[in-house]
């Protein structure tokens, strides 16, 4: 009883979710993707050490660092360029677009340096 | 009008000058501050010059002397062979590798802007650079004050916070000219690292944060000290979530500065994995996860825009998440992933822990709680102000004051465990005294100008007048208002006044001294110095083999290597256990077992310091029972109800048998039994302890002595070699 009706639920959050999502604006949609390839491949990459080792540590640091971080940034960036946020009337996407790719910069030149 | 010519140069052309640059009160106001920021900029970099001109240009105590020959060697030999430079100089027989265990920001420091002041043609040597690095990392201290105070209040508390930390003496200890130490650019990198945060949280910016992430790479590079950022920080973010502050602009600034921060910590090889691995740095990764559980809950939640659906959400997530973080936390602990936390960072929470478990953390007098009097000491006035700047801080609630709030809350506790943490407390508490100084002040010279005006309108200042315009109609009814407030005035200019003396006279006094080189006052009154560490190193470097090894109490390790060039066996980095314990073990036992020992050490020369003479407090006698304790937590042989009698420490002459003839006691009072110290005193009185010592007749059988210096400070044995006849 208690499980099917948790089933419900879950179909119809997941109806209303996907109906609600429909309405974001394509360039957010893109970005979306982006971060959800990032998190994927990190989790591919976590998967992989599991069965293989972490011998390299190194390696696997950045390798995951680089996808989680990437997201992260992402996720910054979707914060920062959607319209529906007040907190960043204010800051124009140009900005906020140029402060990503400098972040992003930053983190793979230091993982690079990192990667060994 | 005539006029004299003397006139001419002064008043007149002053006026025009100040007619011609008629300035608006903004401007007015900007260049007030420019000028009070330079004038807290030299004094800053001036107060810290006592001992230099006390003493001369030389580096202090124990610590900085390896900073000092680690940046030699860099200037010398480039970043690369610092980078691998295997030290075969201490640790004997063992030796150290260099560039993988010490923080290298300050010497790298220093390094550059030594290479910058050649580049430019300053011919200056490496020791003057050194000795001024922190009080010029200080004045920047006090630029990043002003800039922080302002982010969390206004301009005026920040340049009352500048004026605060230049001056205060829990900053000064660890920063005047000479003491070449990490903590004198790590405190500009906290604090670097805190404002560029706040910044961050207060925009929202990538850029900020990412310059934040930069300040902690800093801060991580110089000084162990960044676990507190790393702990802080997190911890900050979780009491926002909890309080219900929780806001995009948090998210962007914590995330991108987490990640960035430790991928760029873990270029340092002295962190490297740990900053994934050890327990320390696990609250930051665990606050990490959490805020992406937050984000994404937050984010499904404007999605869904229906709370029963909602919470159906949030009951699957949240339990499958928490599950997911304490499975996951429980293998990495149980598998080794995540190492336990260090006997320090547990001594830090736990107090007690250090003095039960690991004596080797408890002999440091600066690991020792704080005495009351020393906060006075190092505070003075803003002992009282804190509570004040508190206060203020909860009127005016926002995410910077309640960053400075947790940061002077938990940095004080801190400082109440261990005297040396008194350095992290000094910004957070100069910050929050600030903010009381500065709202205070300003509260009464309104009230001031209010009743000297029928109409209160501050020039240039529009939140300000409208504040005590409101202010105003009530307190038209209380008598005597200006009176009281110019009263109130006078009594915080005579605090501050009291607070500026103070400061100096510390740092004069307490602060100033090298500590290598010792001063007393003479039966006239006129200074005595005793240089004998110095006079006993370079005796060191002149008339002892180039590879000959020195056994030495670990204090003194630094020294040798920097100054005498020799080998020692262990040194100040007090990373080997046992092999400290191996020399305290020869240090307390009889003449003969130590023998054996320093054979198997193969030493050639023991040093000890002995302030039976001079009465100089901080020898290796009253260092003793330290080396007792740490010798017998590795060796049961050594036994420290042997050292004592009936529980007291004593030399005189019921002393302990064994403490009477134990190494440390002979080559200390070797021949001193011969000599008289006081007047009217008989010979071989200690005056260090006041005491007449118990052993006057010492003889030694397997060493000799070598050199003592001239006020018995240093004394230095040589080994023999083994009888070639029986």
């Amino acid at each position: 009883m208690g499980r099917s009706a948790t089933t419900k639920d879950a179909q119809a959050l997941f109806q209303s979710l996907r109906s609600a999502y429909a309405a974001t604006p394509n360039t957010l949609k893109i970005i979306d993707l982006y971060i959800v390839f990032a998190v994927v491949t990190a989790v591919i990459q976590v998967v992989y050490m599991a069965i293989v080792g972490s011998f390299p540590f190194n390696s696997f640091l950045s390798g995951v660092l680089s996808c989680v971080g990437t997201a992260v940034l992402a996720v910054s960036l979707r914060i920062q360029v959607n319209k529906e946020n007040k907190e960043f009337k204010d800051l124009p996407p140009e900005r906020a677009f140029a402060d990503f790719v400098l972040c992003n910069l930053v983190l793979h030149l230091v993982i690079m340096n990192f990667l060994g | 009008m005539d006029k004299s010519p003397v006139d001419l140069l002064a008043s007149p052309s002053l006026a025009s000058l100040l007619k011609s640059l008629k300035l608006k009160t903004k401007q007015q106001e900007l260049l007030i501050r420019v000028s009070i920021l330079c004038l807290v900029y030299v004094l800053a970099f001036i107060t810290r010059l006592f001992s230099v001109l006390r003493y001369e240009s030389m580096i202090h105590e124990f610590d900085p002397y390896f900073n000092y020959r680690v940046t030699q060697y860099l200037t010398q030999k480039g970043f690369y062979e610092f980078w691998n430079w295997f030290d075969s100089e201490s640790w004997y027989p063992l030796g150290r590798i260099i560039g993988g265990t010490l923080y290298p920001g300050l010497m790298v420091t220093a390094a550059l802007i030594y290479w910058i002041l050649r580049f430019l043609r300053f011919a200056v040597h490496i020791r003057e650079v050194c000795v001024l690095t922190a009080p010029f990392f200080a004045s920047n201290t006090t630029l990043v004050a002003y800039f922080f105070g302002k982010e969390l209040w206004d301009s005026g508390a920040g340049l009352v916070a500048a004026a605060l930390i230049a001056i205060c003496p829990g900053y000064i200890s660890r920063s005047v000219a000479g003491s070449y130490d990490n903590e004198g650019v790590a405190i500009f990198a906290l604090l670097l690292t805190f404002y560029l945060f706040v910044k961050a949280v207060n925009t929202g910016s990538l850029a900020w944060a990412l310059a934040s992430a930069f300040g902690y790479f800093y801060m991580v590079s110089a000084w162990g000290g960044y676990v507190f950022i790393i702990n802080l920080i997190p911890l900050y973010v979780l009491v926002l979530l909890i309080t219900g502050r929780y806001s995009m602009r948090l998210y962007v600034a914590y995330n991108s500065m987490y990640v960035l921060g430790m991928l760029l910590a873990m270029q340092i090889r002295f962190v490297g994995f740990q900053h994934v691995q050890s327990g320390e740095h696990m609250a930051a990764m665990g606050v990490f996860f959490l805020m992406q559980v937050f984000y994404f809950l937050d984010w499904v939640k404007y999605l869904l825009n229906d709370p029963k659906k909602f919470h159906t959400f949030l009951r699957i997530t949240v339990t499958t998440a928490v599950g997911l973080g304490v499975i996951a936390l429980g293998v990495g602990t149980a598998s080794g992933y995540i190492s336990p936390w260090t006997g320090r960072f547990y001594s830090l929470l736990d107090p007690t822990y250090a003095k039960d478990h690991i004596p080797i953390i408890a002999s440091v007098s600066e690991h020792q709680p704080t005495a009351w009097s020393s906060f006075m000491f190092d505070f003075h006035i803003l002992l009282l102000l804190f509570p004040a700047g508190l206060y203020f801080c909860f009127k005016r609630l926002s995410d910077a004051t309640i960053f400075i709030v947790m940061y002077g809350l938990t940095s004080m506790y801190f400082a109440g465990v261990m005297v040396r943490l008194i350095l992290v407390a000094t910004p957070a508490v100069c910050l929050i005294s600030a903010i009381a100084v500065s709202a205070t002040i300003k509260n009464l010279t309104q009230l001031v100008r209010a009743k000297s005006k029928p109409n209160p309108v501050g020039p240039g200042k529009g939140t300000s007048s409208t504040k005590a315009s409101a202010k105003g109609s009530p307190d038209q009814s209380m008598p005597f208002q200006r009176n009281g407030a110019i009263a109130l005035l006078l009594g915080a200019f005579y605090l501050l006044t009291r607070y500026a003396i103070h400061c100096t006279w510390v740092t004069s006094e307490a602060y100033s001294s090298p500590s290598i080189v010792l001063a007393a006052r003479g039966a006239h009154g006129n200074r005595v110095i005793f240089d004998d560490y110095r006079e006993a190193y370079f005796w060191l470097r002149q008339n002892t083999p180039q590879d000959a090894k020195i056994m030495s109490w670990w204090d003194y390790g630094y020294q040798i290597t920097a100054m005498g060039n020799r080998t020692v066996i262990v040194d100040n980095n007090t990373w080997n256990n046992t092999h400290i314990a191996t020399v305290g073990r020869a240090m307390s036992s009889y003449e003969d077992e130590a023998y054996e020992i320093m054979r198997s050490l193969d030493v050639d020369y023991v040093l000890v310091v002995f302030g039976g003479v001079t009465g100089y407090s901080s020898d290796d006698i009253n260092k003793f029972l330290w080396m007792v304790r740490i010798g017998g937590g590795v060796f049961p042989v050594i036994k420290e109800p042997d050292y004592l009698v009936n529980g007291e420490y004593r030399v005189d002459k019921g002393a302990a048998p064994k403490m009477l003839n134990c190494l440390m006691y002979k080559l200390s009072y070797y021949r001193f039994g011969e000599l008289t110290t006081e007047y009217g005193k008989p010979p071989g009185y200690d005056r260090a302890r006041g005491v007449e010592i118990g052993n006057k007749d010492i003889k030694l059988e397997h060493l000799e002595e070598a050199f003592t210096t001239s006020n018995w400070i240093i004394r230095i044995y040589k080994v023999k070699p083994p009888n070639n006849r029986w």
